[in-house]
């Protein structure tokens, strides 16, 4: 009997010391309820050989998962004429991208990102920028326009990647921001 | 035997115009060559890279040398995007004229920022023949 309930004590310290541990490394990006979901994923990595390609000649390609369907729509509805640039596709890759961009959609992601993104916008807002998400500007408010706008080596908010190390695989993580030219960002 | 069969195969390939042979994009020029009036040149093509067309939105003057360089063995940079462009002179670039599918998006593209419009067959015809020599 003494055994049975030592066994029990011990295995319930070890859990609470696990748990203990996964807040410990935890980023703590905005101290919601979301703490042990921080091992989950932030955004589904890119999965597409042609959205890439196409579109990560360009630009950053940003994943499916940080604009809801809608808004993918209305930008691939109107790529001639793409934030000003000409952004053309054939059919083809035209209707690849677009069935890759609305089946992966914000909407439909259980990752991380995607829900907080999806919460913070009314349910017909569809904006034609991941940075006028109420969910990316709020996450980013502290930071000040130096670091971002009028730092030379970033310039705008769209390039996540510039100080986003993990991004590609989907990870934005506080703890992985390296601003370019200017280092860690502590808040 | 052996021999008549190699000569068949060998004969054309000699034959062709080492242009012809060198490049994919061949196809394309004979494209844009039945649907244009005058035989392509490069020195028109030249002229049409270095005209300057006024985009009436932002009130400034386009030209294909504003983002590319008048020196196509250089990396040009987009104007707006500042984005790096590597350069389009095959010569120092062997991957420039080779996808016949991304020559035609991007002259589709470019030709619209740039002059407002697509470039008629000759008029690609001459650009490309123009890239081509670089």
């Amino acid at each position: 009997m003494k055994l049975k309930l030592l066994v029990i004590f011990s295995l319930l310290a070890a859990f609470v010391v696990v748990w203990g541990l996964s807040f410990a490394d935890d980023d703590s990006d905005d101290g919601e309820n979301m703490r042990l979901w921080n091992k989950t994923i932030g955004v589904t990595p890119n999965n597409n050989t042609v959205y890439e390609q196409e579109c990560g000649s360009c630009h950053f390609a940003y994943q499916a998962g940080l604009l809801p369907e809608q808004s993918w729509r209305n930008i691939m509805n109107q790529l001639e004429e793409h934030f000003g640039e000409n952004a053309e596709l054939d059919t083809q890759e035209h209707q690849a991208i677009l069935n890759y961009l609305t089946d992966n959609s914000a909407d439909k992601s259980n990752a991380r990102h995607a829900k907080h993104i999806m919460r913070s916008l009314s349910k017909d807002q569809a904006p034609l920028r991941i940075t006028e998400v109420p969910y990316i500007k709020k996450e980013h408010r502290e930071i000040p326009a130096r670091l971002i706008n009028d730092n030379p080596k970033v310039t705008s908010l769209s390039h996540c990647n510039r100080c986003h190390q993990n991004v590609a695989q989907g990870s934005f993580s506080e703890n992985e921001v390296l601003i370019a030219g200017y280092g860690k960002w502590d808040d | 035997m052996n021999r008549l069969i190699a000569y068949m195969v060998i004969m054309p390939i000699t034959l062709m115009p080492p242009a012809l042979v060198a490049s994919p994009s061949n196809t394309l020029f004979s494209d844009y060559a039945q649907a244009s009036t005058d035989p392509f040149s490069a020195e028109r093509g030249q002229q049409l890279w270095n005209q300057e067309f006024l985009h009436a939105k932002s009130k400034t003057l386009r030209s294909c040398a504003v983002c590319h360089t008048d020196e196509l063995t250089q990396y040009g940079k987009h104007k707006r995007t500042q984005k790096t462009i590597a350069p389009l002179a095959p010569s120092v670039n062997a991957e420039r004229l080779s996808d016949v599918k991304k020559v035609k998006k991007w002259l589709k593209r470019n030709c619209k920022w740039t002059l407002g419009r697509e470039c008629t067959p000759q008029e690609k015809g001459d650009l490309l023949t123009f890239i081509q020599s670089k």
